[in-house]
């Protein structure tokens, strides 16, 4: 490849990368096999029956049937094990791990803003530990954005009000690019960046490195107090809204029956639309924030919220 | 008869003269040459787009236009392609041409809304390169929201106004289409009887009719929210960004089996007439054409594998996406067998022919990369698909659209082109092609986005590659342009029937008559009949034909 002065085959850096090479390298042998027998027929065809005099008739063959339900099953089923194998690898892209490391982005024209649970904060790179899977949470301040890391096979929309996510895991160090790739305004080309896998103990020393800074969830609850949220959502269901402890990712009960599951973007409207769901048993007294806070403090307050677990509910209540 | 009386008998394109008789024509072969005029001024404008785009991705950095000059020429390019050279080209021109007289009608069933469906093309036309004129659009000829409705200060309005408009005429002409073949048969043309080019185009007029008013709906949605503030996709406001790639999606996955049907249709007559063979598996062939228009349909959320909608939504429409390639892949078996003991000539329309059937099974087979989930995610938005779609839509729409024009050149004209000439462009066109998009495959895998105006510089070797195809592609697309316009004058006498083909079109003169046939005729066997030296029709004694 290298010989060439040009790659032809892009790196493997990531756990799901060769596997989906593989399912990659099955699809170009079927696509080399049908193309090839077509080409090779068609030539064949071409020289061998090649028009000798002008007054040719040949006869007519109309058809065969079981020709037509050999080409029709053969293709079928070739393409049904295609979309078992990819949905079987999509599966797996879109489910990750319950013990990955959580990070957030936040796209917007033309950058990438990266929070690191520990609070540091990156503009167009992100810095992970090899070995470990990451979990991006992801959201847009203005148009869809795309996070795609070739190297590492994956790739998701970053779309405006709502979080989508997606996983990875890194084999080895190394700096691989990251591009923007659902176009996205004048300089959409310039939306690149880098991440740098490092190996653990490396990465523990960049985390800790430099200033010191404030968790996000430390930051989410700073936010929540001086935005006063707090004077309303009291952690002993005394306010006049309902307590927030413990409520990420449960189901709420809201107003005329219906339930939702308290996700990000759940709570992200919430938030900025606060009339939009009600919790059941409340008053839609809830001025919304928009204007108020930012992408980067939504992911803050959630960090935060995640940070609330009932059992500090049960210490706080004597 | 003689060719020397076959010139001076009174046809469609001598029966009288001047402007007005052209732009007030009614009669459906002069409205096909209307819409070849527009077709062909707008491929070389979508075209000159595209050599703008290659000469700037020579280099790796955007140093020929500037980042937003190139944003717009990548949109103008899809949006002048698409939309005002690919889907009208072949229905449009060849359809309107053939359709009444493969089935032995005097005209469309409707002939002043056929004149009309041109003159909203026309119109619609008019308004989207006004918009080019006035400072273009830089949305992607996707026109996803909310850049398209709240972010980009370009002419985004003024453009989908002008697909709005041009979409009524698509809809008109598959109307009429549909119409006429079921209303205007002659006698004895039985539906089984029918050539697959008006299959193909029933088909394609089935989609045009259901989904082009979504791509309406859609497109004015999205200008009343540019222009109003509505909050349908603008999620600031409540909208929903993903509802509209459903919508567009909807009419925009189909419209790819618009563009691409007709071309079956076409290549279904030249197989047949360049082997003199029956085609192998009509039903099979005629039948996979309706269930490419219906199971293309269901497919649009093959497009939004990674824009976040539910891995479940996902997996039906990668399954559903794995079926509508089989009827694709039944129709290039057949094509192929039916080549086996044929007699089989290397005419120009042939060349175009078996080109297509190479590219379009590479374009097919690459479009299984897409529909399988698990790959779809590395090559998604990035020149895999681009080099995908451009073998489908410029290796064989192109290509079978060209083959089409060269097959049935000396009936609309009455004269022969430079055989020599024609097959060298053909040749340069399969050379020039393949040496511009394959490179895209590899570029795709490793990784290089769609849209970029500036890249990584380890891709340049493979774009350079990309952009000297494309030259060579210019030139064999320039080539047909002079050659066929010069043998509007200087060709030889093409005849009757040049080819020696079967299908009622060879059954009349080259020109045809105003109304086609002299007397309406009844056909008497099927189509493709090569292996008889039986006529294909008979008159009925003494019945004129405008009975």
């Amino acid at each position: 490849m290298s010989t060439l002065g040009f790659p032809l085959f892009p790196e493997q850096a990531s756990t799901m990368a060769g596997r989906i090479d593989a399912l990659f390298f099955f699809l170009v042998l079927v696509s080399l096999f049908f193309a090839s027998l077509i080409c090779i027929l068609i030539i064949i065809f071409a020289i061998k029956y090649r028009r000798r005099n002008d007054d040719e008739r040949p006869p007519a063959i109309p058809g065969n049937l079981r020709l037509e339900i050999v080409w029709t099953t053969i293709p079928l089923a070739l393409t049904m094990v295609m979309f078992v194998w990819g949905a079987k690898l999509y599966f797996v892209i879109n489910a990750p791990p319950n013990d990955a490391l959580e990070i957030t982005v936040v796209a917007k024209q033309w950058m990438w803003k990266v929070q690191h649970p520990e609070g540091q904060s990156e503009i167009d790179e992100l810095h992970i530990p090899a070995g470990r899977p990451i979990k991006l949470m992801m959201t847009s301040q203005d148009v869809i954005h795309d996070f795609f890391v070739p190297a590492f096979r994956v790739k998701k929309d970053v779309l405006p009000g709502r979080y989508t996510t997606v996983w990875f895991e890194a084999t080895k160090p190394g700096s691989y690019q990251l591009f923007c790739s659902q176009y996205c305004g004048t300089q959409h080309s310039g939306m690149i960046g880098h991440i740098i896998v490092m190996a653990p103990a490396e990465f523990a020393g960049w985390l800790g490195g430099g200033a010191t800074t404030e968790s996000m969830a430390g930051a989410g609850e700073k936010l929540f107090q001086r935005l006063g949220c707090i004077t309303c959502h009291q952690p002993n269901d005394s306010g006049r809204g309902p307590s927030l402890v413990g409520v990420f990712g449960k189901s709420v009960a809201l107003q005329g029956g219906r339930t939702a599951t308290a996700d990000e973007t759940y709570i992200r409207e919430s938030i900025l639309n606060p009339q939009a769901k009600i919790v059941a048993g409340f008053q839609p007294i809830m001025p919304t924030f928009k204007g108020l806070i930012s992408e980067d403090g939504i992911t803050q307050i959630l960090a935060y919220l995640k940070s609330l677990k009932r059992e500090q509910r049960v210490q706080e209540k004597p | 008869m003689s060719d020397a009386s076959a010139e001076r008998r009174p046809h469609y394109l001598n029966v009288n003269y001047g402007l007005k008789s052209w732009l007030l024509t009614t009669d459906h072969k002069r409205i096909a040459w209307l819409y070849l005029i527009g077709v062909t001024f707008f491929f070389f404008v979508g075209g000159l787009f595209a050599t703008l785009i290659r000469l700037e991705l020579l280099t790796p950095q955007g140093d020929l236009v500037q980042a937003e000059t190139y944003n717009k020429l990548f949109t103008m390019h899809g949006v002048t392609m698409i939309f005002f050279f690919l889907i009208p080209s072949i229905p449009a021109v060849l359809g309107n041409f053939l359709i009444p007289i493969m089935i032995g009608a005097r005209d469309l069933a409707f002939p002043r809304l056929n004149l009309a469906s041109w003159y909203i093309y026309i119109l619609g036309g008019l308004f989207t390169l006004s918009a080019a004129a006035a400072g273009g659009v830089d949305t992607g000829w996707t026109f996803y929201t909310p850049y398209s409705s709240i972010y980009s200060n370009t002419h985004v309005a003024l453009t989908v106004v002008g697909i709005f408009i041009t979409g009524f005429s698509s809809i008109l002409t598959g109307l009429n289409f549909i119409v006429t073949i079921h209303t205007m048969r002659a006698p004895g043309m039985t539906w089984f009887r029918m050539p697959l080019f008006v299959w193909a185009h029933y088909a394609t007029s089935i989609i045009f009719i259901l989904g082009t008013p979504v791509i309406a709906i859609t497109l004015a949605l999205v200008a009343l929210e540019r222009l109003f503030h509505l909050g349908i996709f603008n999620p600031e406001v409540g909208g929903d960004p993903l509802l509209f790639q459903h919508l567009f999606w909807f009419y925009s996955h189909p419209a790819v089996y618009i563009m691409i049907l007709p071309g079956m249709g076409v290549i279904s007559e030249l197989i047949t007439c360049f082997s003199r063979k029956r085609i192998f598996g009509y039903d099979f062939v005629a039948f996979s054409s309706l269930a490419i228009a219906v199971l293309g349909f269901l497919v649009w959320g093959h497009h939004m594998f990674v824009s976040g909608q539910s891995v479940y939504a996902s997996m039906i429409f990668s399954l559903l996406s794995m079926l509508v390639a089989i009827p694709s892949a039944v129709k290039v078996f057949n094509w192929t067998a039916t080549l086996y003991k044929g007699s089989i000539s290397f005419d120009a329309p042939m060349l175009y022919a078996l080109g297509f059937i190479g590219l379009f099974t590479i374009g097919g087979l690459t479009g299984l990369f897409l529909a399988t989930l698990g790959v779809d995610i590395h090559v998604h938005d990035t020149y895999f698909v681009i080099a995908h779609f451009h073998y489908i839509m410029v290796g064989s729409a192109v290509m079978a659209y060209l083959g089409g024009i060269h097959f049935w050149w000396p009936k609309m004209t009455g004269r022969k082109y430079s055989e020599r000439l024609a097959r060298l462009a053909a040749v340069i066109i399969f050379l020039g092609f393949n040496l511009t998009f394959f490179p895209q495959f590899v570029l795709g895998y490793l990784g290089m986005p769609r849209r970029y105006h500036v890249y990584p510089p380890e891709f340049q070797v493979l774009n350079v590659l990309s952009s000297a195809g494309a030259s060579i592609l210019a030139v064999g697309y320039v080539l047909p342009l002079i050659y066929l316009v010069w043998s509007l004058r200087y060709g030889a006498i093409a005849g009757m029937n040049p080819w020696r083909a079967r299908g009622l079109e060879w059954q009349t003169d080259s020109p045809p008559p105003t109304n086609n046939f002299d007397v309406t005729p009844i056909v008497v066997c099927d189509a493709y009949a090569y292996e008889s030296a039986e006529p294909e029709i008979i008159y009925p004694p003494g019945r004129p034909a405008d009975v």
